[in-house]
């Protein structure tokens, strides 16, 4: 189950889950490169090396200006071209939290046309206050990342993850079916907007979309931080329970199939 | 001075936060109707100007078009009654408006010169008519005048230009030179010198405390005629940095009385891990304790880990936000000087304020003013200071506390901890092991020094009086930081590009390289080499600055070019300022002048000794009389209610406990989300071991029996990773005196014998200390309502952190009750011993026993308790702590969120029995099928109070004593800080 196809795992300036990302995208079958943003500008690394680019977990420049901003403008200002034939090639991009931000940002999500203009924002939490815990995602849209999930349980741990655009943008979005996952209740019906089953306010309860094309992913919560059964927020009650039906304790969590996912893609 | 300035202000065509906005200042009793808020960006500029298009460009770069609208040079059309603007005062770190200006920098490809920046401010637009009164509370709640600058306008005078633009350089006189004191002086004024600073020979005034008493003074003064010269500014200033209490620890380290002749330190703390250490002989964990800027121990084969406790009170009392942020963010930089650099994975935190909901009326000046900060906005400002610098350098935050008592009014206390982690070797080299080598560069890495925090270390050994200097004052830099413990840690240090690093602390570089210099024995600095914030800083005060964010490092020359190359290639400014040499001498030059020139055996050793005498207090104490009523349904939810017993989720939440992905057992547990003891992380991905962190203090025990209280903090530490599955012998622990009045015989009593209880209770357990720190002037000087004079000190306090490495964490148990029909058991035997508890301070009786620690029999029960986790019999244990057995049953049970039916045994007072904080116990639940193994290995040290089910908290002793729902108690719990 592992695939040949290379990953860059972004770093620098505040970004600070690439460490975890490269192990959860190393166990799903996939190895990777991190690589400092500016070895990338410097021309020391090499995005065409890669298949997947990965836009990991941060908080870039502290969230200053807005999260994701200022390190969206540095990528802009500096790396843009680079990006763009990447796009164009039978590559994935992948968004995680202060990822997701830079991505809408930088308009690689929804990029209804290749323009990519800036169609979605990521606005402060309606608390107004950076929200940890664990939250349950279900797909709303079978594609590449979603295949085979029933739900993630994973955390979110963001101060601006309150997604929201314009009333046509939304329809347009869930008509071509790019809401990936929206947040849900304990039993996977809708959270309705209702705090803490969506966690910050986001409209329509969307945790992560693709870009219109399908291959650039954007997602709030954090599946890298729970890919182990022992980093579930439940587990120890999981583990009780297990034990007295006399069932094993599995390894993994759930959320390692959304890993896996994308390894599929690069093996088909 | 800039010649272009332009403002650009960024708001929200609707924006989320307004009604929490609103609604939190509300809270605060100011009747706004709305509060706006607007982000403005004042860019200053005298090499070139922007034109309207450029600046249109930056605007959009600083905003986001979907929800934000911005305006350049006009202002921010709204409907409002008041405009207040905050911004900051010349000097002060400015996170947004450094970002905003690498922004513009990107964007252009132009580098901003010396007087070119951009600065950031909140403008705030208030809706609602509120008094002059009102106005004033709004605006002492929104700026700190420490810190910030604050504009008011009123609509008409906002009229259609807005605010003005602000551009808060720092403005220096001409560039000081170093200069010569005399100490030839009468005793009274050398005192002075010591007591309030040199005389300045340009400004006339006293240049801050140098905190040097008077037989510290003679020895210098002894050691300059030896030399035949008088001492210029720097070394005054540099000898009163090192032997700082704050650095020097002169009350830890001086002889005590007759029977501690070398001192608590090494008597007590010292002498407590050498005999573990003997005893464990190849069983050890230690590998690095006390001499470096974090302890170590061993986590497998391949890894170490690393923990360093600190404290930031006297900041804190200042700038809450700034001082913890700098708190945390400083004792991370205790991790990256750890050996040759350890990863930080873990933070810890403390926080110790007066009840959030008074406002004492205690001032630092006479005639009302100079007021102190409520203790809501110090306990908010500092939660805030600690999330933001965990949340931004990616380091998660799952353990920590909080203690509310009214002493902590004047001096707050914060505490930040950090764990690192580290491969023990690295191509054969022990990576805990660093040495500098003469001829190695000096090399400063990190951020620019400017005047903050100058007599920082001094000035915590201080009382805070009015003259407290404002310089003191300093707001922490994360991502600066990030980018450094980045490239070093996970770069730099396994290409082996330096010999020796540490981290600038108090002091700054007069620390850290006169420190270093110790390995290499000599350090030869060029001071006018250090890369400043802006001009005109004297000698002294860059040699002895704290501005934050800074490494210092041991670079051999033949690797000098690649690690500059990495630093800029990575974006940190690094500078080589020196030599590091084998003279013998600290040697200091600033334009080619020899600025200090000193032995290093005089700068480190040559502090005369002092000889402390103790005086007793008297521990023995009536036990107090009062009444039990028959039913104690009202006394449980009053206690679960209590501030120092009651849910701060609010704080959990808002911290990153997630980043690292190695979250099992965090801050809250179980569906019905309580508070735990203890947290269990892995920090290895592939190891199934973790790192258990837990933490104990009793400050209300302190006064009663210090003794008593060490044992107490000792023990509830241990047990909450005793309770996890941790063994006793992979436990280790940390020390934080936070003392009083440390000049007075009958606190230092009480201190020498909270230090003996600090030995006996780690050598009890097996436990080694592997690092600590002591702060012992936690007093408050100030003035009343009426200027009268007024002493607040806090009580004397001792936080014991305890790091453990959990075996197996798939065998870990959490706090929450499981399932319907489990038994409920406590674990451990319950005394009459309410003194300092929470019960008894509920009641506001003063008095009691102070519990008693039997240890040998808590190490017998702890071993067992590790068996029973190891094979599974534990479904859920807990420690009892603050506030006794039924506090802790009801916590068990909401977090599990299922009821208990429970009956206690007879022949003690209920509410004694249920109260008590007796240590040494815990509550476990067991599944009935595991009843009789449970039971065969505790024997009568486990007492089976009943089952769980049902969704109240019933308790009899042959009648009904309580039966709560778990709804009720869940409020009580969650009340005091619902609004946060």
């Amino acid at each position: 189950m592992t695939t040949t196809a290379k990953a860059l795992v972004m770093s620098g300036y505040g970004i600070n889950s690439e460490m975890e990302t490269a192990v959860a995208l190393m166990r799903a079958g996939m190895a990777s490169d991190i690589v400092h943003i500016n070895d990338l500008i410097a021309g020391e690394k090499t995005l065409s090396d890669y298949r997947l680019l990965v836009f990991p977990g941060g908080f870039s420049y502290g969230d200053d200006m807005g999260a994701g901003n200022a390190c969206a403008n540095r990528v802009r200002n500096n790396l843009w071209s680079d990006v763009e034939e990447f796009l164009a090639g039978d590559n994935l991009v992948l968004g995680i939290c202060n990822g997701f931000q830079i991505l809408a940002n930088l308009g690689l999500v929804p990029a209804f046309d290749e323009d990519r203009p800036r169609e979605i924002a990521l606005m402060p939490n309606r608390k107004g206050v950076l929200e940890c815990r664990f939250v349950t995602l279900k797909p709303a849209a079978e594609n590449l990342w979603t295949r085979g999930i029933t739900h993630l349980y994973c955390p979110v741990s963001h101060g601006e993850g309150n997604f929201t655009c314009s009333e046509e943008t939304l329809a347009r979005i869930e008509r071509e079916g790019m809401v990936a996952f929206r947040y849900v209740r304990d039993d996977l019906s809708p959270a309705g907007g209702e705090y803490p089953y969506n966690p910050n306010g986001a409209l329509a309860d969307i945790a992560g979309i693709t870009s219109a094309d399908g291959k650039v992913l954007g997602l709030m919560p954090h599946p890298e931080r729970a890919m182990e059964f022992v980093n579930l927020y439940d587990w120890p009650t999981r583990k009780e329970r297990l034990k007295r039906e006399g069932k094993p304790l599995p390894s993994e969590s759930m959320n390692m199939q959304f890993f896996r996912n994308i390894v599929a893609y690069f093996r088909e | 001075m800039a010649s272009y300035v332009h403002r650009i202000e960024v708001h929200y065509t609707h924006d989320p936060r307004l009604q929490t906005r609103t609604g939190r200042y509300r809270s605060l009793g100011i009747p706004l109707r709305e509060l706006h808020l607007v982000d403005v960006y004042t860019i200053a500029t005298s090499g070139r100007d922007f034109s309207p298009e450029e600046l249109s460009r930056i605007g959009a770069q600083l905003s986001n078009p979907i929800v934000q609208r911005y305006s350049v040079d006009r202002p921010t059309e709204a409907d409002f009654d008041y405009a207040i603007e905050v911004g900051f005062l010349p000097g002060v770190t400015d996170n947004v408006g450094t970002t905003a200006r690498q922004t513009i920098e990107d964007s252009f490809g132009f580098r901003f010169g010396e007087g070119e920046a951009v600065f950031s401010s909140q403008l705030y637009l208030v809706v609602g008519d509120l008094t002059p009164g009102s106005r004033e509370r709004l605006v002492a709640a929104l700026g700190n005048p420490l810190i910030n600058r604050v504009h008011e306008k009123s609509r008409e005078e906002y009229g259609e230009k807005g605010m003005e633009p602000v551009t808060p350089f720092v403005h220096l006189g001409d560039l000081q030179a170093a200069g010569a004191v005399d100490l030839d002086l009468f005793d009274a004024e050398l005192a002075r010198i010591g007591k309030e600073g040199i005389l300045d020979p340009v400004t006339g005034e006293r240049r801050g405390p140098l905190a040097l008493d008077l037989a510290q003074l003679h020895a210098i003064q002894d050691y300059f005629r030896r030399l035949g010269r008088k001492p210029m500014d720097v070394e005054l200033e540099s000898l009163a940095q090192t032997w700082s209490e704050h650095c020097k620890h002169t009350i830890f380290a001086s002889p005590m009385d007759d029977d501690v002749p070398r001192g608590l330190y090494k008597t007590c703390i010292q002498a407590a891990t050498n005999t573990i250490r003997k005893d464990r002989g190849e069983n050890d964990i230690c590998v690095s304790v006390f001499t470096d800027n974090s302890g170590a121990i061993i986590f497998d084969d391949e890894h170490l880990v690393t923990c360093k406790v600190e404290t930031h009170n006297s900041p804190s009392a200042l700038d809450p936000f700034g001082g913890a942020l700098t708190g945390i963010v400083g004792v991370n930089r205790d991790t990256i000087g750890f050996g040759l650099g350890a990863k930080p994975c873990i933070n810890i935190y403390g926080f110790c304020t007066g009840d959030p909901d008074t406002e004492p009326p205690l001032f630092r000046a006479r005639n009302r003013e100079n007021p102190i900060l409520p203790p809501r906005r110090i306990f908010e400002g500092a939660v805030s200071g600690v999330g933001v610098g965990g949340n931004c350098s990616g380091i998660p935050t799952p353990q920590g506390w909080c203690y509310f008592h009214d002493r902590y009014v004047g001096k707050p206390l914060v505490f930040a901890g950090t764990v690192g982690v580290m491969p023990r070797a690295h191509d054969g080299k022990l990576l805990h092991e660093k040495q500098a080598l003469p001829g190695d560069l000096i090399v400063m890495v990190g951020g620019r020094v400017g005047k903050d925090g100058i007599h920082g270390a001094t000035f915590s050994s201080e009382a805070l009086d009015p003259e407290s200097p404002v310089t003191a004052v300093q707001i922490g830099d994360p991502i600066t930081q990030k980018k450094f413990s980045d490239v070093i840690v996970k770069e730099a240090r396994d290409l082996d590009l330096y010999r020796s690093i540490t981290d600038n602390g108090a002091g700054g570089l007069s620390c850290s390289v006169a420190e270093m210099a110790r390995e290499s024995g000599g350090c030869h600095v060029l001071l006018d080499r250090v890369p400043l914030k802006y001009p005109g800083m004297a000698p002294w005060e860059i040699w002895i600055s704290e501005s934050q964010e800074r490494m210092t490092l041991a670079v051999p020359e033949e690797k000098i070019g690649a690690f500059m190359v990495l630093m800029r290639k990575r974006d940190v400014e690094a500078t080589a300022i020196g030599t590091f040499t084998d003279t013998g001498r600290c040697v200091v030059k600033y334009n080619g002048e020899t600025v200090m020139d000193i032995d290093l055996d005089f700068l480190h050793d040559g502090l005369p000794e002092k000889h402390l005498v103790t005086e007793p207090v008297t521990t023995a104490y009536p036990e107090p009389e009062f009444g039990c009523p028959d039913r104690l349904d009202d006394l449980l939810l009053a206690m679960l209610a209590r501030k120092n017993i009651c849910s701060k989720e609010f704080i959990s939440t808002r911290y990153d406990h997630t980043v690292q992905g190695g979250h099992v057992l965090g801050p809250v547990q179980g569906s019905g989300r309580v508070q735990a003891a203890a947290t269990l992380t892995k920090v290895v991905p592939d190891s199934t071991k973790g790192v258990g962190l837990s933490q104990g203090l009793f400050p209300t025990y302190s006064e009663l029996d210090p003794y008593r209280m060490a044992l107490a903090a000792i023990d509830a530490a241990v047990r909450g990773l005793i309770a996890l599955g941790i063994p006793l012998d992979a436990i280790a622990l940390l020390d934080n005196f936070c003392w009083c009045s440390s000049d007075e015989p009958g606190r230092l009593w009480q201190l020498k014998h909270a230090a003996f209880g600090c030995y006996d209770g780690a050598v009890g357990f097996g436990t080694p200390y592997i690092s600590g720190k002591d702060s012992m002037f936690n007093d408050f000087s100030g003035f009343d309502a009426d200027s009268n004079p007024v002493k607040v000190s806090v009580p004397p306090t001792l936080l014991i952190t305890s790091i453990g490495v959990h075996p197996d964490v798939t065998a870990a148990v959490s706090m929450d009750a499981k399932f319907e029909g489990d038994l409920v058991y406590v674990v451990g035997e319950t005394g009459e011993e309410l003194g300092g508890s929470e019960y008894l301070a509920h009641l506001g009786v003063e008095g009691g026993t102070v519990p008693l620690l039997d240890i040998e029999a808590a190490k017998v029960r702890y071993g067992r308790m590790t068996g029973a986790i190891e094979r599974g019999l534990v479904a859920s244990a807990f420690p009892v702590t603050h506030g006794g057995l039924l506090v802790a049953l009801a916590k068990v049970a909401l977090a599990g969120e299922i009821g208990m039916d429970l009956a206690i045994p007879g022949g003690m007072r209920s509410d004694r029995y249920l109260f008590s904080e007796s240590p040494g116990r815990l509550i476990v639940t067991v599944a009935p099928g595991d009843r009789e193994a449970f039971e065969e290995v505790f024997g009568g040290d486990a007492h089976l109070l009943g089952h769980v089910g049902g969704t109240t908290l019933r308790v009899s002793a042959g009648e009904v004593l309580v039966e709560q729902p778990l709804a009720a108690m869940e409020a009580a719990y969650r009340a005091p800080f619902g609004g946060y």
